[in-house]
């Protein structure tokens, strides 16, 4: 509503919405603060002196369990779903721009995948893994498990971009005499590389925090996730606070250089 | 799908004409890989379990029978009820409350706010902690709930009460509460998404028959922003009756959900019991995305 002057609904409104941002980033900044804890504070406040007592205690390997092996394989397996998920996820968004039998049913399958309770797919994939023989790991069966939850966000996150995308480049680029992959290559992926970031973007960042999907597919080693789910039973110290405000300044960083490399690409050409 | 349809007829018949050879085959290929994981990482383990279900066990190992005795011990335990009640019940609260947060979060941006760019900018405030950990999000209540923590210290310092209060943390607002503050962003996204492709000029047309701002608001607004809604409501109900560790961690042990009583049965090692526990979770969860499915087609709406 285009009005010049402020109605007493935006004023109201925006109160309401101050107060949801400060109730999703309250609480996270209560940690952030309290991960610089003194030596002898505890898990509420106030804070008993500053230090970063409990930052040196995450890297002793008795404290927490395995916290840089933990980061090291979920980092890796974030980075395996994030590549997989862009490049499955763009070349079932180009099938769906053609007719083919089973289109239908593959689209409800990705929504299905969507809705099927994650502890579901967790307990099948081990179960199966079990019966057909093969160990459990976290690069093969917990990244399996990993992708049907990544894959349906990528797939609907294509459908969406190339509903809205104009076949009249790629029929311009083709008159131009352009050969199929051609046009692909110069024409689309350049229109659609800040999508596919975004994609890239969700296949990370929800693989690097999943655990519900790890829990019985992980095998012998666990993700950082799993080791952060294990703390919240038997840590009692603000250790807990100190990871958890360096796995959220790494979600940051991953989110910050996203945004970057959209930016980039998206500044590199001309708006269409 | 649409754009296929949409394109001039000429249009089609050339690149088919040129496509003929090798275009048949074409999306099959690129549908493979999809199609492949989900059938061998989805289907496959369903239908695993849906087999397991029906086996027999013991401490040790499964074994291979038809016996309907999982859904029996499971549907005939007044346990199992109250858990599936107990999870129903999380589900229609926090599907309210996120609902009601989301739609006015959804429309402060999309009719409030001017520019596009602040639109994505504010947006994206609302985006960035549910790309962070959840179960970091969860332990982050515990400074602020907690008996000694940040609301309770307060409330006392200033005198409104003598004593902390017990019920903040580890007990079932607690639970609520976390369920909103993780999943509200998924009622969030569709429903912005519907109100920015309401077209204004509907709105003024309404404002200039007369329409008050509530009447605007309930015969117009409203119904527009109900495809939002629904898949807004797919995503929150099913996330909700699938969880077990925000009702494990937030309600320190004394609720239980559905998914928790699998989680349990799983490392005691009775994976048929829990495959049975899955299969009605699963129908029943189905059930309900089908219904919300027939208010809305959710193709149209990407």
């Amino acid at each position: 509503m285009s009005h010049d002057k402020r109605t007493l609904e935006f004023y109201v409104l925006a109160a309401f919405f101050a107060l949801f941002v400060l109730f999703l980033y309250g609480p996270l900044s209560a940690i952030l603060i309290l991960s610089f804890q003194g030596e002898n504070g505890g898990l509420t406040f106030p804070l008993n002196g500053v230090s970063l007592h409990w930052f040196a205690n995450l890297f002793e390997r008795q404290a927490v369990g395995d916290f840089g092996g933990s980061f090291k394989r979920s980092f890796i397996l974030g980075l395996m779903v994030m590549i997989v998920t862009v490049g499955v996820s763009l070349l079932a968004g180009l099938a769906f721009r053609q007719k083919f039998r089973g289109a239908t049913a593959l689209f409800y399958l990705a929504v299905a995948s969507l809705v099927v309770p994650s502890i579901i797919i967790s307990l099948g994939i081990g179960v199966a893994f079990q019966q057909i023989g093969f160990r459990p790991a976290w690069y093969t069966s917990a990244f399996g498990a990993h992708l049907t939850w990544t894959l349906p966000f990528g797939v609907l996150i294509m459908f969406a971009v190339f509903n809205r995308f104009s076949p009249a480049y790629e029929e311009a680029a083709r008159d131009l005499g352009a050969t199929s992959w051609q046009t692909f290559a110069h024409v689309v992926l350049p229109m659609i590389a800040p999508s596919l970031i975004g994609v890239g973007l969700f296949g990370f960042t929800l693989s690097y925090d999943e655990f519900a999907r790890t829990l019985m597919t992980s095998g012998t080693f666990n993700t950082l996730p799993l080791e952060i789910y294990g703390m919240t039973t038997n840590v009692t110290t603000p250790v807990l606070y100190a990871l958890g405000t360096v796995t959220t300044v790494f979600s940051f960083l991953v989110i910050l250089a996203t945004l970057g490399a959209i930016a980039y690409v998206g500044g590199r050409r001309p708006r269409a | 799908m649409t754009v296929a349809l949409d394109r001039p007829v000429a249009v089609g018949k050339l690149v088919r004409r040129r496509r003929l050879s090798i275009g048949a085959v074409v999306p099959y290929l690129q549908a493979a890989p999809l199609a492949l994981i989900l059938g061998a990482f989805l289907l496959l383990p369903i239908l695993m379990i849906a087999v397991v279900s029906f086996w027999d066990y013991d401490f040790a190992a499964m074994y291979p029978d038809f016996l309907t005795t999982n859904y029996t011990d499971t549907l005939g335990s007044w346990v199992t009820w109250k858990t599936y009640l107990n999870t129903l019940k999380y589900a229609a609260i926090v599907w309210a409350l996120t609902l009601f947060v989301g739609f006015w979060v959804a429309y402060f941006l999309a009719f409030h706010i001017r520019t596009t760019a602040m639109q994505m900018v504010l947006f994206l405030v609302c985006t960035v902690p549910f790309l962070t950990s959840n179960i970091i999000r969860m332990i982050s209540w515990i400074p602020v709930l907690g008996r000694n923590g940040l609301v309770n210290s307060t409330l006392v310092e200033i005198g409104l009460i003598p004593k902390p209060i017990e019920w903040l943390l580890y007990s079932e607002f607690a639970v609520v509460l976390a369920m909103v503050h993780l999943y509200t962003l998924f009622m969030v996204t569709p429903i912005f998404n519907t109100l920015m492709r309401i077209d204004k000029s509907l709105i003024e047309a309404a404002r200039d028959a007369g329409a008050s701002g509530w009447q605007v608001l309930w015969n117009v607004v409203i119904p527009l922003a109900k495809p939002g809604m629904a898949i807004g409501t797919i995503f929150v109900v099913t996330l909700v009756m699938a969880d077990f560790s925000t009702v494990q961690v937030m309600s320190g042990g004394q609720s239980a959900s559905v998914a928790l009583m699998m989680k349990n049965q799983m490392s005691l090692l009775q994976y048929p019991a829990a495959a049975a526990n899955a299969v009605v979770l699963l129908v029943l969860v189905l059930l309900m995305v089908a219904g919300i499915l027939r208010i809305v087609d959710i193709r149209k709406e990407l």
